[in-house]
């Protein structure tokens, strides 16, 4: 241990981090699972999800962006936040138009893992069936299908500093915030490729590539047999 | 004593979830040591003959004969289930909820590539029940005791889920059994 190792807790578990390091990034190496869905390894953290939300001497914060410090108290697994976590992918799912069914993504989906770990079998908020989610299937590699996404950013921050394009960018505001891209018209109008990380982090079914559907059968998938997290809790010690 | 009885019925939905509960094969003989079919597709009964333990719905409510139907479940049945995606969230036929019912109309009897409809008319026969204005799961329109997801839910979902509820165990379901798809 030098100089710089920073000592706290998290549910009474003591978990040492780095100064600088956010309290996701320590716990994932202590093998303590955050739920998360906008955050992504490699990407400037967000923060807008709020599913990584945990207590910090009683005070919510989101994981992904709160700096570890000298002995703070953290709270993750508990009631309280289960039930705000599950809100919180209960409401993504009414929001749009999720069709588990027949979407490509599904078994590799981490909304829908998210929803299996914490066992939604139902939503509690009324489905909203929004008419105004279009699929553009312009490019002749990608698609984008805005019934699926769930503005989750990591598109726009993968475009940006990972590929050096800005295909992706926020519009509009509140309910009528989408994601829209960086051309006169269409998605084949930028300058994005299949290899794009913008395509490859995409948490939803909203960016997918074309012609390689359904190549994994069930049964073989990321999410069929261990729940999302899993990786991460593997490393306890 | 008397059996317990069990009721089924595929509202919107394509049968593929009664497909999948006759997918538990031999363990259908063990089913029926321990409950009697009431009304039900699988033997035909129009009618509820009584009060059931147990009412399986299967897929949402797209028309006004869906909902008396869920009603009339929910009036005989102790535990109603949402057995797969269509019950729990409309599923496919809830695909349409996103367009106006007349433009629906239109294409499927009117405007649509295959059509074939030299009269012009959209069916509007009393016997033919009227469509709602979109399709509604069916917890949003009767309170549902559980909610089995799967399209279908596995064979195993079913029967586990059927032995805890008989056998007055909690359903719990393991995580394999779990799938939206």
């Amino acid at each position: 241990m030098n100089d710089t190792t920073i000592t706290f807790e998290i549910d009474g578990i003591e978990v040492h981090g780095r100064e600088g390091q956010t309290i996701m990034g320590a716990a994932d190496t202590a093998g303590i699972y955050i739920p998360r869905l906008c955050a992504f390894e490699g990407l400037p953290a967000f923060g807008s999800c709020r599913v990584c939300t945990v207590k910090v001497n009683g005070r919510f914060q989101s994981a992904c962006t709160q700096p570890v410090a000298e002995g703070i108290m953290v709270e993750n697994d508990t009631d309280e936040l289960l039930e705000f976590r599950r809100n919180i992918i209960d409401m993504l799912f009414v929001e749009g138009n999720h069709y588990c069914m027949f979407c490509e993504k599904s078994g590799n989906c981490e909304l829908q893992a998210l929803a299996y770990r914490f066992g939604i079998t139902a939503p509690k908020y009324p489905y909203m069936f929004p008419a105004d989610r279009n699929v553009d299937a312009s490019h002749k590699d990608v698609f984008i299908d805005h019934n699926r996404c769930i503005l989750c950013a990591r598109c726009v921050r993968a475009s940006r500093d990972l590929d050096g394009k800005n295909v992706f960018q926020f519009v509009g505001r509140g309910p009528g915030k989408r994601i829209a891209v960086n051309s006169r018209a269409n998605l084949a109008d930028t300058d994005l490729e299949v290899t794009d990380k913008a395509v490859e982090v995409c948490p939803v079914g909203a960016i997918l590539r074309k012609h390689v559907g359904y190549t994994v059968p069930i049964g073989q998938r990321t999410y069929d047999h261990e729940p999302i997290g899993s990786d991460i809790e593997a490393n306890k010690q | 004593m008397a059996k317990p009885k069990i009721a089924t019925t595929s509202l919107a939905g394509c049968f593929g979830c009664h497909m999948s509960i006759l997918d538990i094969d031999e363990r259908i003989l063990q089913l029926v040591e321990l409950v009697d079919f009431d009304k039900s597709p699988i033997n035909d009964i129009k009618e509820f003959t009584g009060e059931c333990l147990v009412g399986i719905v299967e897929g949402g409510c797209a028309n006004e004969e869906n909902v008396r139907v869920l009603q009339d479940f929910r009036k005989h049945c102790k535990i109603l289930i949402s057995l797969g995606d269509c019950a729990i969230s409309g599923g496919l036929p809830a695909m349409r909820n996103t367009i106006p019912l007349q433009e629906c109309l239109d294409e499927a009897y009117l405007n649509g590539p295959s059509v074939h409809n030299p009269s012009g008319r959209i069916p509007n026969d009393p016997e033919i029940p009227l469509l709602l204005d979109r399709v509604y799961p069916c917890h949003e329109v009767v309170k549902m005791d559980y909610h089995l997801p799967g399209c279908p839910p596995s064979a195993d979902t079913i029967w586990q889920a059927l032995v805890a509820l008989l056998t007055d165990k909690p359903m719990e379901l393991p995580y394999d059994l779990f799938k939206y798809d």
